[in-house]
């Protein structure tokens, strides 16, 4: 995708730069990106270190199982039709954990292994089963806990409450779950009278 | 008011009190464990680092070109309606599409318009309540190779319009 954004981004830019006369403020901003770049990379690198550290502490203990249980009842109402495949549920329970905590690197590949899971109880090879489209439209919403990369980027451009988003990004992902999973509902029952 | 900033001051110190604590009384490594997890974050950052330079450049590139003004003034009544602020458009665009570029995008709207700004908080919270959808679906179908998706693109896309529209909402009730 960035293979083809990327070039376009950089040739309409610097092309419309010379007819509105603004090639002196882009020649300006390349480099003031790059130390921009730097400087959030930087600022990033010490929340990010933390965060995955703490995370990695919640990782390897017993909390996890917890969560995971805490998380049965929800899982048993979205996926149905997988209610028996115990293997499975711990799969997807696993990668909604990591999810939560903001471990992408560990939620993605967990992820994967659940819908090999899936696919190996799929009727259709070539389609989406139910249980499939769920557990991707809850990875395409974010269950993110902490908002640790946007806190981070807000930290390094010296924000007098970098946290103070916490609570409304709470409330924006939940509606759009909700909302995400409703949809998802209907199309799988609509499919069903077909 | 006062109680959501409480909440969210005291949600990240809480969150690692509680799992220090929990691990602590499990008698686990605790600090080893801590490493290897800060360790993860320096490869993580380290890898995103060239993406970034390479999406900062374009998009303060679009910006000082002055081509993105004549964009956000191109689609803006449509979307002033919804009582969005205009210069928030590039994010929501962008945000399914490329977890980097709309990173970097929020960070130029944070940077441009001020942090603590109301569409500095706008950019910051759909950032933190979505996800990078178009991504997630192909890795997840391509892993099973699937290629009949049901529809379960516009489903994921509504649910970050709704929350992008959300997002908007509670930033001008605050």
């Amino acid at each position: 995708m960035l293979n083809i954004l990327w070039p376009i981004f950089i040739i309409v830019a610097f092309v419309y730069a010379f007819f509105s006369g603004n090639v002196d403020k882009v020649n300006s901003v390349i480099f003031e990106s790059t130390k921009n770049a730097v400087e959030l990379s930087l600022t990033f690198l010490g929340t990010m270190c933390l965060w995955n550290g703490i995370m990695q502490i919640a990782y390897k203990s017993k909390l996890i199982d917890k969560i995971v249980k805490l998380l049965n009842p929800i899982i048993k109402k979205l996926f149905p039709e997988i209610n028996k495949e115990k293997k499975i549920k711990k799969e997807i329970a696993m990668n909604m954990v990591a999810n939560i905590f903001g471990l992408g690197n560990a939620a993605t590949p967990l992820g994967i292994k659940a819908m090999k899971s899936m696919q190996e109880v799929n009727e259709k090879k070539d389609t989406l089963s139910n249980s499939m489209m769920m557990f991707i439209v809850i990875n395409t919403a974010s269950l993110q806990l902490i908002p640790t990369t946007v806190i981070a980027i807000r930290t390094s451009l010296n924000s007098n409450n970098p946290t103070a988003i916490v609570t409304p990004v709470w409330g924006a992902s939940i509606c759009s779950i909700i909302i995400a999973v409703m949809v998802t509902k209907i199309i799988i029952k609509r499919k069903k009278r077909n | 008011m006062s109680i959501i900033n409480y909440i969210s001051m005291i949600a990240m110190p809480a969150i690692i009190l509680i799992i220090i604590t929990y691990s602590l009384i499990e008698k686990n490594k605790v600090y080893d464990n801590f490493l290897e997890g800060a360790k993860e974050g320096v490869s993580i950052v380290y890898n995103i680092f060239p993406t970034l330079v390479g999406l900062f450049v374009a998009v303060g590139a679009l910006r000082a070109s002055g081509i993105l003004d004549v964009i956000i003034n191109f689609i803006s009544p449509v979307i002033e309606g919804f009582n969005i602020p205009k210069e928030i458009m590039p994010l929501a665009i962008l945000r399914p599409i490329s977890g980097s570029a709309s990173m970097a995008v929020a960070t130029d709207i944070m940077n441009s318009y001020g942090v603590d700004s109301k569409i500095g908080q706008i950019a910051s919270v759909i950032m933190g309540s979505t996800e990078t959808t178009l991504y997630t679906i192909a890795v997840y179908t391509s892993c099973v190779k699937i290629k009949k998706t049901r529809g379960i693109l516009m489903a994921a896309l509504i649910g970050d319009i709704v929350g992008m529209l959300v997002s908007v909402i509670i930033c001008n009730i605050l």
